[in-house]
């Protein structure tokens, strides 16, 4: 592992599979967040795209592998589209969620006060639903990551996955064993430092948090 | 006359049986500088003509003006302070007055100072940092106060903001409102079911009769501020008053409990061992 870490092999690859999930994280926190808008702005929205987002939600990601490998060819592409399709759904179902759960209150007041269209939604409908959208995120980074690595471990050009699989295929137990320990490590480093950290500055701003 | 409610009726669709009707029939015109309160029991529709004036619900008929113009939605020139704070929990006390104050293209600098001007008005400058948790009840309503009052409304629609609480800050704001009402002579429409508050308070009442909400009568209060409930103008009405909201209670009992209900014990010989005959 520390010769890996040294020769920059594992530490590429771990630079390339991050790069991957932000990119990937970042377009379907975006889908997410306009289609749960969607779904808990318009009823027929809700009706229909909310029950095939419910069913799509249920088919893990890896399965579109073989379908996005047909449509964009081998490469990142693919591996792309896994990582987005993989957080995109529960992205939709939890911003949608927290979007409808929304005080009536705070969009009556926003509304006396002249509030209106995107200003609307940038200062009530999204601070408002934080606490939901930050529990819709965590999850969706774990879809992702996973995601991530069956991606890279199957299709992959590059990046953990695709270590891991060399590993295998040259019988280094050593580098395998390497690689999950940092496949651990990242996911854990991520959820601690950015989710749990956002959590908590939430919950001190809100007052609310709850000990059961 | 700044609002006018022209035969305004409200009805709620509801599935698969006829429709409710909230409001029948009211008319109510209210005079520039007014502080009128809306007293009735709950239930009589008095938060949906303050909605409806506000913009935020629609009158199923009749007309609604303000300054003669219809209304088409919610506007700055009607500002409502609602039952509960409605404080923005992400934003602290100093960026809630604000917000309304930037929506309406006011600087940086001078909505700032404005807010601060308000929240003196209520005695919260040293919270401005604060965040709305870390206020009691009373304060974030008095800090909902001054988010209305900076907004500079021709109109303040006030929707039983002191229900939720205690009856010493109750009083306080009490004291501080009508200050506030007499130093900027705005309109105040103000909902209650506080029989007191609402002759402490206001130039004219309407009372409400409920099932479906009319308007019962109207009183004027013809007493010299400060007020005091000792005044024997005050107290006479407040009984008269509290008659006219025991019969619309009677009413309400009645439909729930049956005719043979009577709100006021021991005006009727009820002991079930002296019965009146009604078993024979």
């Amino acid at each position: 592992m520390i010769n890996g870490l040294i020769s920059g092999q594992i530490l590429e690859a771990t630079y390339l599979s991050l790069r991957r999930l932000a990119f990937g994280f970042v377009i379907s926190i975006t889908l997410g967040l306009l289609m749960g808008y969607l779904i808990a702005r318009y009823k027929w929205v809700d009706d229909t795209l909310g029950f095939l987002v419910t069913a799509l939600q249920s088919i893990p990601s890896i399965v579109w592998l073989p379908l996005a490998i047909l449509w964009f060819k081998l490469g990142e592409a693919p591996i792309l589209f896994i990582v987005t399709i993989g957080a995109t759904w529960t992205m939709t179902v939890t911003s949608s969620t927290g979007f409808k759960n929304i005080n009536p209150l705070f969009l009556r007041v926003a509304r006396t006060m002249g509030s209106s269209g995107f200003h609307l939604m940038r200062t009530v409908i999204l601070p408002a639903s934080v606490p939901h959208l930050i529990s819709g995120l965590r999850v969706a980074w774990a879809f992702a990551w996973r995601a991530l690595m069956a991606g890279e471990l199957v299709g992959g050009t590059g990046g953990l996955g695709h270590l891991l699989e060399m590993g295998r295929s040259l019988q280094s137990m050593d580098l395998v064993l390497a690689i999950m320990i940092i496949i651990g490590v990242v996911g854990t480093i991520i959820d601690n430092q950015v989710f749990n950290r956002m959590e908590k500055s939430v919950q001190k701003k809100w007052g609310v948090s709850a000990r059961i | 006359m700044q609002v006018v409610l022209q035969n305004v009726n409200k009805r709620f669709q509801r599935d698969g049986s006829q429709p409710l009707t909230v409001l029948q029939d009211i008319n109510l015109n209210i005079e520039r500088g007014e502080f009128i309160s809306l007293l009735g029991p709950s239930g009589c529709g008095k938060s949906t003509i303050l909605n409806i004036v506000a913009g935020l619900e629609t009158a199923s008929d009749g007309i609604v003006t303000v300054n003669g113009q219809p209304i088409k939605g919610p506007g700055t020139d009607r500002i409502v302070v609602f039952q509960e704070s409605g404080l923005f929990p992400w934003m602290n006390v100093l960026d809630n007055v604000t917000y309304g104050l930037l929506l309406k293209g006011m600087s940086k600098k001078e909505a700032h100072e404005k807010a601060m001007e308000g929240l003196r008005m209520v005695h919260l400058t040293r919270f401005a940092k604060s965040f709305p948790h870390e206020l009691s009840g009373g304060m974030k309503q008095r800090v909902a106060i001054a988010r209305a009052f900076v907004m500079d409304p021709e109109i303040l629609l006030m929707d039983e903001p002191f229900a939720a609480l205690d009856e010493q800050t109750r009083m306080v704001l009490h004291e501080e409102l009508q200050t506030i009402w007499q130093k900027t002579g705005k309109t105040i429409i103000f909902i209650t079911h506080n029989i007191r508050e609402a002759v402490m308070l206001s130039t004219r009442i309407i009372l409400m009769g409920t099932r479906p909400g009319i308007i019962k009568k109207e009183f004027t209060v013809e007493a010299a501020r400060p007020r005091d409930l000792s005044d024997s103008v005050l107290r006479h009405l407040e009984a008269r008053l509290l008659q006219g909201l025991e019969q619309e209670m009677e009413k309400v009992l009645k439909e729930e409990m049956g005719d043979d209900y009577s709100y006021k014990k021991g005006a009727v010989l009820s002991d079930p061992m002296h019965n009146l005959g009604s078993d024979i």
